[in-house]
């Protein structure tokens, strides 16, 4: 279970997150959507700690190794976290990207073991055979020699994909995974994605892709101005929304919801 | 033949000064310059107020006054005030300072480069900040910095014939005593340009071998040719 509660964040006096509350327990899939600006990417990042709420909590409970312990930290605007806390959070999670973010100087399979080498201290021959299995696991395992720039959009998430889940994190991030993407590129990565949902890996995404938002997430959250105006199931919050605000944005992907929700 | 037989006799001595001297010293000052350099970008980009007004102060200083000047403050000036330095010491020190303060600006410029998302990407796998830095912004700015990096490298071999000044028995100062004694400037002030050209020519050949390294992964519309 991870829980974060009372986010607040802002960049200068600009407040993105006024007071965000959610729970992610283990195995489900959340997908956060709403208009740019909304605080989506923010609020992922906030997950990670690649950016450092001014105030709330965050929680990692119950992990799926026990060894690791829980982490609980309160934010407060005066105090950073401690460097070690931050960096067992990111430990404990993975996350992709709009822009893939792919080290372009290292090899898709280079890629995948960079953090199993560098950080968690694995054997080259322990973590190259982990990274292929994973490559494997997103249909890219004949790749593995090739450069970032010489795969395409949709392959170079998916390496990413196998890159995040590399060190088996309890959480996946996923920050716009297909925007960058066009329609056909983007079903490989939904294809790959369903399928990491179906094994129960945790997910959280932050997207504006309305088949990754109905068709993987099995919970939806729609943030606007900084607050989750309303979550719930992916058929209620787009078939039945209850607050106007998440009305008017449903209506104007009315034609993709009819679609791909059979409604 | 009279020029042929002193050019010859002359060859060996030059490329013997050029080795003993203009080679260690181009070396030496170019990688503790380096370091220097690499430091002063990282006070720079993120050493907070103070250091990072030093850092600047430093490279003020150093590109806004000429490198003679400095030798000879360093070899001349200095005792004054109780530090005697030998001419290759006091040379490697002026050509380090020299040499940290400009290269500082081209890896600082570098670092930047590297979209955050680079950063992004290894934070979120678990790397520390300094991992993040050797692992994956480090490799990726090294290949931004060579050409740059070659210049002031290869600027650096010729400006090392500054040190004749400060009486560094290098390359170009054997030039000018056989000049001196032979009354044959010309050739032996082209023989000279042409020893520096020979060394400066091995640093282009490595730096084009470093560049194809260093870019191994670009796809060929990336690659400048």
């Amino acid at each position: 279970m991870i829980e974060l509660s009372g986010i607040v964040m802002g960049y200068g006096q600009t407040p993105v997150l006024r007071g965000v509350d959610l729970a992610l327990s283990t195995g489900s899939v959340t997908a956060l959507i709403g208009p740019s600006g909304g605080g989506k990417s923010t609020l992922l990042r906030c997950v990670n700690l690649l950016g450092i709420p001014q105030a709330g909590s965050l929680t990692f409970a119950g992990g799926l190794a026990p060894a690791l312990g829980d982490i609980e930290i309160t934010f407060d605007v005066r105090a950073r976290p401690h460097r070690d806390e931050i960096l067992r959070v990111r430990r404990r999670t993975g996350m992709i990207f709009q822009a893939f973010n792919l080290f372009p100087h290292r090899t898709a399979l280079r890629n995948v073991m960079e953090g199993l080498t560098t950080v968690f201290g694995w054997e080259e021959e322990k973590a190259r055979a982990r990274a292929i299995e994973l490559l494997t696991k997103v249909g890219l395992e004949g790749k593995a020699e090739a450069y970032p720039a010489a795969l395409s959009g949709g392959q170079q998430q998916r390496v990413a994909i196998a890159r995040a889940l590399a060190h088996s994190p309890e959480l996946l991030l996923c920050d716009e995974p297909t925007s960058a993407l066009d329609p056909e590129l983007a079903a490989e990565v939904v294809e790959t994605l369903r399928a990491l949902a179906a094994e129960g890996v945790t997910m959280l995404m932050a997207t504006h892709d309305l088949r990754l938002a109905a068709s993987v997430a099995r919970e939806v959250a729609f943030l606007d101005a900084g607050r989750i105006v309303e979550s719930g199931p992916p058929q209620e919050i787009f078939a039945r929304p209850r607050e106007d605000r998440t009305r008017a944005f449903v209506s104007t992907l009315t034609d993709f919801v009819s679609d791909s929700m059979g409604i | 033949m009279h020029w042929l037989k002193i050019m010859l006799d002359s060859f060996w001595p030059f490329v013997t000064a050029g080795l003993i001297f203009t080679v260690p010293l181009s070396l030496l000052s170019f990688a503790l310059g380096l370091g220097l350099g690499f430091l002063t970008a990282l006070a720079r980009l993120y050493g907070g107020r103070v250091l990072s007004s030093v850092a600047r102060f430093y490279v003020w200083v150093i590109r806004g006054t000429p490198l003679l000047v400095q030798l000879f403050l360093i070899f001349y000036g200095l005792p004054n005030l109780g530090i005697v330095l030998d001419a290759f010491p006091a040379a490697l020190i002026g050509f380090t300072l020299n040499m940290g303060a400009y290269t500082s600006e081209i890896l600082r410029a570098a670092i930047a480069s590297i979209p955050v998302g680079q950063w992004e990407a290894a934070f979120s796998i678990g790397m520390s900040w300094p991992q993040a830095m050797r692992r994956t912004i480090l490799p990726q700015a090294a290949r931004v910095a060579t050409p740059p990096l070659a210049n002031s490298f290869i600027g650096l071999v010729k400006d090392t014939s500054l040190a004749a000044a400060i009486t560094v028995p290098e390359l170009f100062q054997s030039a000018q005593r056989v000049a001196a004694a032979t009354y044959e400037p010309l050739i032996l002030y082209s023989e000279a340009a042409l020893i520096y050209l020979m060394f400066s020519s091995v640093l282009s050949a490595l730096q084009s071998r470093l560049e194809a390294r260093l870019g191994r992964h670009l796809s060929p519309l990336e690659t400048i040719r």
